[in-house]
């Protein structure tokens, strides 16, 4: 009896070490965020930030915009993105393969790229299709039909990017759900349509919601796709209007309290999310089950390969053609020729700018880092969370959510301001690009693997556990292999949200560290958009290979392909 | 092309002249420095540059390339970025003591008036910019002088402007016609469009930008982009943006024709300086120096579509002369102390 008691179960100091890792790499940037937004230059306390920010209306329009983007944003991805994932796990259309490589191919896209690709082709006057129109109708030079430098042109133009965010979770939620349920709603009567209604739809809410949480917030802090297209367009959103109080003479204190009502409404909406998941069950792995039955689409086909088309190619098809056409053109205005091909631009990025090679390696090495250790801790932290293991769970899964809701560029300075003073002095290294997208990446990978972990009887894990094994064995032996497809996705999520990630980077890359997306963004700025083009489509290049290979890697004892 | 490093035997003599030459002038500059076999020397051994820069990236690594080709074993980085940012950047590295940069170059001279105030910038004099730079090109205390020269002119698109119809002042800009058609950069994130806004407002009144922001202006950041965006027709005017992006555009058979307002137009003096931090405090000075040489210089004009003040260059064939253009009068003290007013008078009228 006595020697049960002294049993020491190895997970729990895991455990705390991580929780303890979370909370400093967290709460360290958060309270100088705080503190900050509460003083002076002097350092005094002061309310004068807020008393400011509710007062000035070049404050107050931008937020009121932002929310507005978000919703937008949220909209439109919780309206496409979950039929555009049905057709591909569900239903027998054709080319559904396809779709999933070309999803991925929009997710790996950095949005200020698109945002880029997207001016090329409908920026008012010059944009290839805008031309197009001119030519096929006639019509005088000043003539257009799209506008990308307008409030809609920026919601339209980040959605292409953030879509894939909730089709990923919806399709990977959709194909684990076991087919058993589906079936035996078919088998009790219930037509297709009642079917998704009452099953299949009420099973994957969880991963819609989830998905449609992770697309508004990143609408909400997202600083190149504005940056690019709202300033040509005459308005601030509350990313640019936060980057435009860091330009000389700097306000950090403004901009840390114009960064607080972004949290706020994050809290709300996590708050919102939780009371309507509350009251349900979703585990859906239980024991053994069959493959998914796929739906006979027969002549509706057509018009599902018609919405993908529709979706892709705004999001994909047109605008890397845009970048490969300005990739190997002398102007990008002018149309393709033989006179006008060049090899210029491929020439300049890979054999005279010197920023190149080691911006792709510095890229390469932060985004494998940061997946890994992102992952480890996402898994942690999801697991404590969704097992309610220690006290204070709910605040762990807070603060792995939080820094979501911090533009990258608040989160930026806040790091900067933590790890530029002693004892931890990182400024000039990549520990600190490390650290910082760590922080901001851990949200989405929380999110995922929660959203995974949720389908995950805990049954499983305590047969293991009455069977012998202890906490850590039965999550090696059990869970992981569970939960391989999960893993290997947020693995892959992370680094292609440290291939995207701008705004944090900008603040603090220096000469020795730069990354692909801070010279891409300092070549925009001088509008040098071939080279742009060049390292764009080199960056996707790169960032496929590391995901297949990624999905190919025989980790967490499974030799099953993977399905993401 | 003439070479205007001096060196060798010439070396003694010149110093001697440049030392009278100066010290009657600027009695707080240092004397002005040759470079040395010596100096070439310890340059190698720290083996590397690095060189902040706003100018043109294209531009900016040709410079690059060349110093290495004349001074082999000594690589130079060059890290492009707008005049603004270079001027965060370095404040916030220098706030944490990390000291990367040898030799900065923006298009807001204001910011060297800035930087010399805190005590971040290197005397140190060049010889040519002592023989062959005009005073008001240089600074009394010897820390920076003008490394190139460029206007902001207004500029038009041939295929969707006619000739006798483009605008000729900015006054014409205001006129109903060109509402939707004109692209300007941003002086919240240009140096040079901090100073042309300063000099425009200074010379025909913030009224001028008030009446402009109402004609729908497309608005971009840096002012290397109205040109480019004029060049792919986006718009068919732009109301401000850089000369040199111009002259590069319109010699590779861009449709652009550059227009210097009768008013007058903003002239951006663009300084460079040594860093006294510098890491490489040889091979900045040896960097600093064929910054100014005549080769560079005029690597600046052909090269580059820039203007340079140095005596022994000649101006590029199909260019409109400098001394024949009204320039505006430039002022970086008074732009330095103005900078906060112009942006947010800038921001009242055009919303962003």
């Amino acid at each position: 009896m006595a020697l049960a008691h002294f049993r020491i179960d190895p997970s729990k100091p895991v455990l705390i070490a991580f929780s303890a890792f979370l909370c400093a790499l967290i709460f360290l940037p958060l309270s100088w965020l705080v503190y900050f937004s509460v003083t002076d230059n002097a350092g005094a306390l002061t309310p004068n930030n807020f008393i400011q920010l509710v007062s000035d209306p070049t404050l107050l329009q931008p937020l009121l915009t932002t929310v507005q983007l978000a919703l937008g944003v949220g909209l439109i991805c919780s309206l496409v993105a979950p039929p555009l994932a049905w057709l591909v796990a569900r239903t027998d259309m054709p080319l559904r393969g396809w779709v999933r490589v070309l999803v991925t191919a929009s997710l790996v896209t950095p949005p200020f790229l698109g945002a880029i690709a997207w001016e090329i082709l409908a920026a008012p006057n010059s944009g290839i299709l805008n031309q197009w129109y001119r030519a096929l109708f006639d019509l005088d030079p000043y003539a257009s039909l799209l506008n990308i430098y307008t409030r809609f042109g920026l919601v339209f133009a980040i959605s292409c990017y953030t879509f894939p965010y909730v089709f990923v979770l919806v399709a990977n939620a959709l194909d684990r759900i076991p087919a058993d349920l589906e079936d035996a709603s078919a088998v009790l009567g219930g037509g297709a349509w009642y079917t998704a209604r009452r099953v299949t739809i009420p099973l994957v809410l969880p991963a819609i919601l989830a998905g449609t949480l992770v697309a508004l917030l990143q609408a909400m802090t997202l600083f190149g796709s504005p940056a690019i297209l709202a300033l040509p367009a005459g308005f601030h959103t509350m990313t640019t209007k936060i980057w435009s109080l860091f330009q000389y003479p700097p306000k950090p204190g403004l901009a840390a309290a114009a960064s607080l009502p972004l949290l706020l409404i994050t809290v709300v909406l996590l708050r919102t999310q939780h009371r309507l998941l509350r009251r349900r069950g979703y585990s859906i792995v239980g024991g053994k089950h069959g493959a998914p039955r796929l739906l006979h689409l027969g002549g509706w086909k057509w018009p599902a390969i018609l919405l993908c088309l529709l979706v892709l190619g705004s999001s994909v098809l047109l605008p890397y053609a845009a970048l490969i056409k300005t990739a190997v053109v002398k102007q990008p205005g002018e149309p393709l020729s033989w006179a006008n091909l060049t090899l210029h631009h491929i020439d300049f990025v890979f054999f005279e700018f010197s920023a190149t090679k080691l911006a792709l390696y510095n890229t390469f090495v932060l985004g494998v880092l940061t997946a890994t250790l992102g992952t480890a801790l996402a898994l942690v932290i999801a697991y404590l969370t969704a097992r309610q293991l220690v006290w204070g769970h709910r605040v762990l899964g807070f603060l792995a959510t939080a820094p979501i809701a911090i533009p990258g560029i608040v989160m930026g300075v806040a790091i900067f301001l933590s790890y530029t003073r002693p004892p931890l002095v990182l400024y000039g290294t990549l520990w600190i690009l490390l650290l910082a997208f760590l922080t901001i990446e851990l949200p989405a990978g929380y999110q995922q693997l929660q959203s995974a972990f949720r389908a995950i009887h805990p049954e499983l894990e305590e047969a293991s556990r009455i069977l012998g094994a202890n906490r850590l064995q039965s999550l090696w032996h059990i869970t992981a292999p569970l939960l391989r497809s999960g893993v290997i996705a947020t693995w892959c999520f992370i680094f292609i949200g440290v291939i995207r990630e701008l705004s944090a980077a900008i603040l603090l890359f220096t000469a020795d560290t730069k990354v692909v997306s801070t010279i891409i963004y300092d070549l925009n700025e001088s509008g040098d958009l071939g080279a742009i083009s060049v390292l764009g489509l080199t960056m996707l290049v790169v960032t496929f290979a590391v995901v297949i290979l990624a999905n190919r890697l025989p980790v967490l004892g499974a030799s099953a392909p993977g399905r993401s | 092309m003439k070479t205007g490093v001096n060196r060798g035997s010439r070396f003694t003599a010149m110093l001697a002249i440049a030392l009278i030459a100066t010290s009657s002038a600027f009695a707080a500059a240092p004397a002005p420095t040759a470079v040395t076999p010596e100096l070439v020397k310890k340059a190698q051994q720290e083996g590397k540059v690095v060189f902040y820069t706003s100018v043109d990236v294209a531009v900016a690594e040709k410079v690059a390339k060349r110093f290495e080709a004349r001074y082999p074993g000594v690589t130079a980085q060059i890290e492009r970025a707008g005049s603004e940012r270079i001027f965060q950047r370095l404040g916030q590295e220098y706030g944490s003591k990390i000291y990367v940069a040898d030799v900065v170059n923006t298009s807001d001279a204001a910011h060297f008036i800035h930087w010399e105030s805190q005590g971040w910038l290197a005397p140190y004099v060049p010889e040519d910019v002592a023989k062959y730079f005009p005073p008001e090109h240089k600074d009394a205390d010897g820390t920076y002088a003008t490394w190139r020269v460029t206007l902001s002119p207004i500029a038009y698109n041939t295929k969707l402007v006619k000739p006798n119809e483009a605008p000729k002042s900015f006054a014409d800009l205001l006129d109903p016609k060109w509402k939707g058609k004109i692209v300007k950069a941003h002086p919240g994130y240009s140096g040079t469009i901090v100073t042309s806004t300063f000099q425009v407002a200074r010379d025909l009144g913030w009224d001028y930008f008030e009446k402009l922001s109402k004609q729908s202006v497309m608005q971009v950041q840096s002012s290397t982009e109205p040109p480019k965006k004029l060049a792919q027709g986006e718009r068919a005017i732009m109301a401000d943006g850089n000369e040199y992006n111009l002259f590069l555009l319109k010699e590779k058979g861009a449709p652009l024709e550059a227009v210097y307002p009768t008013e007058g137009t903003p002239l951006i003096t663009s300084p460079a300086a040594v860093l006294k931090n510098a890491p490489h405090p040889n091979a900045a000075r040896l960097f600093q120096s064929y910054l100014f040489s005549a080769e560079a210089q005029q690597l600046l004009i052909d090269a580059g579509g820039l203007r340079s003040v140095h005596a022994q260059t000649k101006e590029k064939a199909g260019r409109t002369p400098l001394s024949k253009i009204k320039v505006m009068k430039d002022d970086a003290a008074a732009v330095e102390k103005e900078v906060e007013t112009i942006k947010s008078r800038y921001a009242q009228y055009f919303g962003v």
